[in-house]
């Protein structure tokens, strides 16, 4: 999609003055985003905000992205199969995203043999997606211009996967603390130089990040109130996880211009 | 004489004025506040997670469940996202619909705050008063959705139904008399749009008996005026939206701006505050009920000369008519495939923002192809006022806190979400 004319003056001015720095980013339904590199942001965040002509005054929002099960289906829609819906209910067990990673359990339990006659290898197409994350995690920040008019989407691809490391844009923008305070409890994205990065969402004593793809939707802990102890008891979740839905990629041509014009 | 030390205290989260379930953590010089620590998440359901597990229209529901004063603004905010990904545009009826239901969800949602504030700080009676007109605007919401509360209407292409041509009256009871029930069902005996209107002509003078009590009210002004006063640079810095920055003297509101639906032909006034303390806040939030009203009427007239289809005729997104399924095999096909899978939004990432009563509402919408988001962030604005909670009570007395947790206009579904 084409940016309209505001647009496209912004953009011309961020390119002229960030230049290599930043890489617009496609697919944003008529918005205007860029890529940036870690080490590149604050620099940046700065020069949008001071700019004549950009005055990015406002962070409007920062949060975390994970990317582990991006353009993963967990239901083969190219072609016919002999199983019926219990393959889009069972067949991704291992796969990040879904599947009972039971908090407690055993590993390689029920679940686990499941997953052996339809593991990946067992036809898991990735869907060609057009956006290749170049990292598990990314943060996006979404700026506002109140003099100019716009906004503008900043996305940081982090670095190293096991250890999601972001620089703090607290500095810039105050309203950054929460916001990132939030992206660090639910993505385990750390940020340096943020005054008070404790976790803000999840309960005292959480463990582990539970936005990302591979903590499972039911979770891993359950609380309650046990009579006999006379206090609150956190025990390994009771529930199955399932999934009514299965995730399904269709290449509609109606997306997809070059086809649609044949 | 012993040495006094500072002390800390703890506010909620069962305390009445905390709004919900937040928990403040205040360290006290005596009565004066030094450092304010909100807890927040007690009320995390991960809805945006859920979202992720679940086909697009699914999640409409639960964005009812975020701002629960706000229901359908919300949604509108999901709704705009998931259109702006597929490229759609609803009908013009449906847009004007919309805007009618975001202007009665404003004032349902300043109503709640209005008496929230008031009682919080000692005016008992405005909860009340409050309580009455929001009465008469769940009931429009109950006509149109069928839920007082949380409606799930608003759908991408456009709304779930038109509006009904009969409002649902009061039924005899055993407790009501005759002339008591002729009384109630006085202005419901016309459509929707007629209720909408009597309610519309008759609330500007409902707001006048609010500010009969308040405006110029001595304790009311000793208990706003100059708390919580915040700079409009400090605002922007601290991502302030809605009444929050407009109370601090910045003409911003989306309605204008980045105007969406048809917001762009209504007639309205932006309130803008002054000195930026609760007392502005107030009279904005004040002033915007009644410019709300206006927008109502405006809406109102239109959509009564105007009928029209209320949702696209894309039975690729929007299921069809249920009598069209009976006969018609493509009708039966579309209706299974969009219950049972839902539809495919084209991969991208879109964020879609709008003016809700608290501030800007914002989700952000990734898309990997599927037919369940791939990630769904809200943009909650109750969020960024929240965690300048710090900032705006240091300094200032223990009972300011409460006055300061009523301005921001804290509801606790929309922060922890």
């Amino acid at each position: 999609m084409t940016l309209d004319n505001k647009l496209a003056a912004i953009a011309e001015a961020v390119e002229a003055r960030l230049g290599e720095r930043v890489q617009r980013l496609d697919n944003t339904a008529g918005e205007l985003g860029y890529a940036v590199a870690p080490g590149d942001l604050l620099d940046c965040c700065r020069i949008l905000r001071d700019t004549e002509g950009l005055q990015f005054e406002m962070l409007m929002d920062v949060c975390g992205v994970d990317y582990l099960s991006y353009g993963r289906a967990e239901w083969d829609t190219a072609s016919a199969t002999a199983t019926g819906f219990s393959r889009g209910v069972l067949g991704r067990d291992d796969s990040p995203g879904g599947g009972p990673a039971r908090g407690g359990s055993a590993p390689g339990g029920t679940a686990a043999g499941g997953s052996a006659a339809n593991g990946p290898e067992a036809g898991e197409p990735l869907a060609e997606t057009d956006y290749q994350p170049p990292s598990r995690f990314a943060v996006v920040y979404h700026l506002l211009s109140i003099s100019n008019n716009v906004r503008l989407r900043l996305k940081v691809a982090c670095e190293d996967d096991n250890r999601p490391i972001v620089d703090s844009v607290t500095g810039v923008w105050a309203s950054a603390d929460w916001f990132e305070r939030e992206a660090f409890d639910l993505f385990g994205i750390l940020f340096t130089g943020h005054p008070d990065l404790r976790r803000i969402l999840t309960d005292y004593g959480f463990i582990g990040h539970p936005f990302r793809k591979d903590f499972p939707l039911i979770g891993k802990a359950e609380v309650r109130y046990d009579p006999k102890k006379g206090r609150v008891v956190y025990e390994p979740v009771s529930i199955e996880p399932r999934t009514l839905v299965p995730k399904a990629i269709r290449d509609d041509n109606r997306y997809q211009p070059d086809l649609s014009k044949d | 004489m012993p040495e006094i030390q500072n002390f800390t205290m703890n506010f909620g989260p069962q305390h009445p004025a905390a709004h919900g379930v937040l928990r403040l953590v205040l360290e006290m010089d005596g009565e004066v506040i030094h450092r304010a620590d909100p807890h927040v998440g007690l009320l995390h359901r991960a809805t945006e997670k859920l979202a992720e597990s679940k086909p697009f229209n699914q999640s409409i529901g639960y964005m009812d469940r975020l701002d629960y004063v706000s229901m359908m603004c919300n949604e509108h905010g999901y709704v705009l996202a998931i259109e702006k990904l597929l490229g759609i545009e609803p009908p013009i009826r449906a847009q004007y619909i919309r805007v009618l239901f975001d202007e009665i969800t404003r004032i349902l949602n300043h109503l709640m705050w209005l008496g929230a504030h008031g009682l919080d700080i000692g005016a008992m009676t405005m909860f009340l008063y409050c309580f009455r007109e929001r009465e008469d605007l769940m009931d429009c919401y109950e006509a149109v959705s069928g839920t007082r509360m949380h409606a799930t209407y608003y759908r991408p292409g456009g709304v779930f139904r038109d509006l009904p041509e009969e409002m649902p009256q009061y039924q005899p009871a055993d407790n009501r008399s005759a002339k008591e029930l002729d009384r109630m069902n006085a202005d419901r005996s016309g459509s929707l749009l007629d209720f909408i209107d009597s309610f519309a002509a008759r609330f500007p003078g409902r707001i006048d008996e609010y500010e009969t009590l308040l405006t110029d009210n001595r304790i009311w002004k000793q208990r706003t005026v100059n708390i919580g006063v915040v700079s409009p640079e400090r605002a922007m810095q601290l991502g302030f939206s809605g009444p929050m920055l407009r109370g601090s003297g910045i003409v911003w509101d989306l309605r204008k701006m980045q105007p969406y639906e048809v917001y762009d032909r209504m007639d309205f006034d932006i309130p803008v505050g002054v000195n930026g303390d609760c007392y502005d806040r107030y009279l904005v939030r004040v002033e915007e009920m009644r410019q709300s009203t206006r927008i109502i009427r405006q809406c109102v007239d239109w959509l009564r000369d105007n009928p029209g289809p209320v949702v696209l005729d894309d039975h690729k997104i929007i299921p069809p008519a249920r009598i069209e399924m009976k006969d018609d095999m493509e009708s039966l096909i579309h209706h299974f495939k969009l219950f049972t899978e839902g539809y495919c939004v084209p991969e991208g990432e879109a964020y879609a923002a709008i003016e809700h009563p608290k501030g800007e509402f914002g989700v952000y919408l990734v898309s990997d192809g599927a037919n369940k988001p791939y990630r769904v962030k809200v943009r909650a604005p109750g969020f960024a006022h929240l965690a300048s909670m710090n900032e705006m009570v240091t300094g200032h007395m223990l009972a300011d806190v409460v006055a300061v947790i009523g301005t921001q206009d804290i509801v606790f579904g929309e922060i922890d979400r």
